[in-house]
């Protein structure tokens, strides 16, 4: 491991992107941050700008409008990056799989490394999956 | 004009957790007009309840918002109730007002948190949101689940809560209010948050209610208009008096939402000192026939379900309206004129909920 990768390990900086989740996985990913969860522990910050971040932490099923959104994040984020999708809906579509407006799960617009089931998954469970995504990324 | 700017806000933006886009034209760096763009989010929920069993639609109106699922919930169940003559037994009643208020104060924890947030106090966003895990920890411990907690069903409440589980919320709630007592006075008095919040994203009475504004917004500018007068559940044996403020900007509904936090705390005892004994589901008969209005109050504001079926057992239409799609014309009419350093706190003061208002 060079010191680039060890620098990148212990300090990855996520984004977060809504692409049409009910705002439970939304929240739940914003409680991580908290004095209660606290991921800032790992060195994990949550920025705002894509050409910063390390990991894209993707909820909610895709629709058109929000997929082009997510794939200029996603293409605007620097190699290497690792992307986790968070909650039923982001998997499959979960409840909506059905609907008009849905793309079913977000793996069709950007390549998915980890998968986080759940509904809405629990803190732990998106710590536990931003973690492994980590893994991947260092064997990149 | 040749020296006006076109700045997109959002749909990926930090203090926005979830996507609208607004097209802001400044001229130097005050806002001249705000266009909202929507439709990030948009699922078609509508649609899919006209194809799912009324009694799987639950689960999925539950899914139009995560904040405030159990009163999505609480709006479609009663709803349905009407449409077949049940009522729901008196301690169902008492349990759905217990959640909706634990409801409404972790979603106003979580917006004064997202608040100071927004005008750089994150300090306060993480005390806020310190105490919003305490209440969450009741859903978690009274009904398995953080989020979406699944305990209202169709003529009653699908879970009951046991008396040391009632205690440990009243315990829970004294350590809320305490804490609230901490946190509370810096978002009211607290000098550098006025400079950013009085006066800033101002309508006046009329505007609020020509533009149809709804719930805090609404009452922030002294209409004491609240759902909850109609009395549904158990309201109506609560004495419940709505929370208002007079003067319509940001800092009038911090203030609203910061009374009724107490109110919520208030709600809730009052709720559990008064909690019948007996069963919590009444069994439903037969089918929902004809056409009925719901209205509940949302956290944000008056939350209205129309469902009109004709005997099946899938409903013929439901449409949801919900208080942040009321909210965004005030918010178009509170942007011009500001800076656009204030866009995000005027944005957050209506507490937008965008996967409610595009379902």
């Amino acid at each position: 491991m060079n010191i680039l990768q060890k620098s990148r390990a212990k300090s990855p900086w996520i984004l977060h992107y809504d692409a049409g989740a009910c705002n439970g996985c939304d929240i739940e990913i914003l409680a991580c941050l908290t004095p209660v969860y606290d991921i800032e522990r790992f060195g994990m910050v949550n920025v705002g700008n894509p050409k910063h971040a390390d990991v894209l932490l993707v909820t909610g099923t895709c629709n058109k409008r929000s997929a082009r959104v997510l794939k200029n994040l996603y293409d605007q984020m620097p190699d290497p990056k690792v992307v986790v999708a968070v909650g039923a809906c982001a998997l499959s579509g979960g409840i909506f799989h059905e609907c008009y407006n849905v793309l079913q799960g977000v793996d069709g617009t950007v390549p998915v490394d980890v998968y986080v089931p759940g509904c809405a998954p629990r803190p732990e469970a998106i710590m536990e999956g931003v973690m492994m995504a980590l893994e991947k990324m260092n064997k990149r | 004009m040749s020296n006006r700017t076109v700045i997109p806000f959002g749909p990926q933006h930090p203090v926005l957790p979830e996507p609208i886009q607004l097209k802001l034209e400044l001229q130097d760096e005050t806002v001249v007009s705000a266009v909202p763009h929507i439709g990030y989010v948009h699922r078609g929920i509508e649609k899919a309840a006209e194809r799912m069993e009324y009694t799987q639609n639950v689960f999925l109106v539950e899914r139009v918002c995560g904040i405030c699922s159990f009163i999505h919930a609480l709006c479609y169940c009663q709803g349905i109730e009407q449409l077949q003559n049940i009522e729901a037994p008196p301690r169902a009643k008492y349990l759905r007002v217990i959640w909706s208020e634990l409801h409404r104060l972790h979603s106003h924890h979580l917006w004064l948190g997202l608040f100071a947030d927004a005008f750089g106090y994150e300090s306060l966003f993480m005390q806020f949101w310190r105490n919003r895990e305490m209440l969450m920890d009741i859903f978690d411990k009274t009904a398995g689940s953080r989020v979406i907690i699944s305990t209202c069903a169709i003529g009653g409440t699908r879970r009951d809560i046991s008396d040391a589980h009632l205690q440990e919320i009243l315990d829970t709630l004294d350590e809320v209010n305490k804490q609230l007592d901490k946190s509370i006075p810096v978002i009211l008095n607290d000098y550098s948050v006025r400079k950013r919040t009085v006066g800033i994203g101002k309508i006046t009475r009329e505007q609020a209610l020509e533009l149809g504004a709804a719930g805090p917004v609404l009452r922030a500018n002294g209409v004491a208009q609240d759902m909850r007068q109609l009395g549904y559940a158990a309201y109506g044996e609560l004495g419940f008096e709505p929370v208002t403020e007079n003067d319509g900007d940001c800092y009038a509904r911090a203030k609203v939402r910061a009374r009724e936090c107490y109110q919520s705390v208030d709600l809730v005892r009052k709720a559990i000192r008064q909690l019948p004994d007996g069963e919590i589901l009444t069994k439903p008969k037969g089918r929902p026939k004809g056409r009925v209005i719901s209205r509940v109050e949302q956290p944000r504001g008056e939350l209205l379900y129309f469902l009109a079926a004709d005997g099946t057992n899938r409903l013929d239409r439901l449409r949801i309206r919900t208080p942040t799609f009321a909210n965004v014309p005030p918010l178009v009419a509170m942007l011009p004129g500001c800076e656009l350093a204030d866009v995000p706190v005027i944005v957050l003061s209506i507490d937008p909920c965008i996967s409610c208002t595009e379902r």
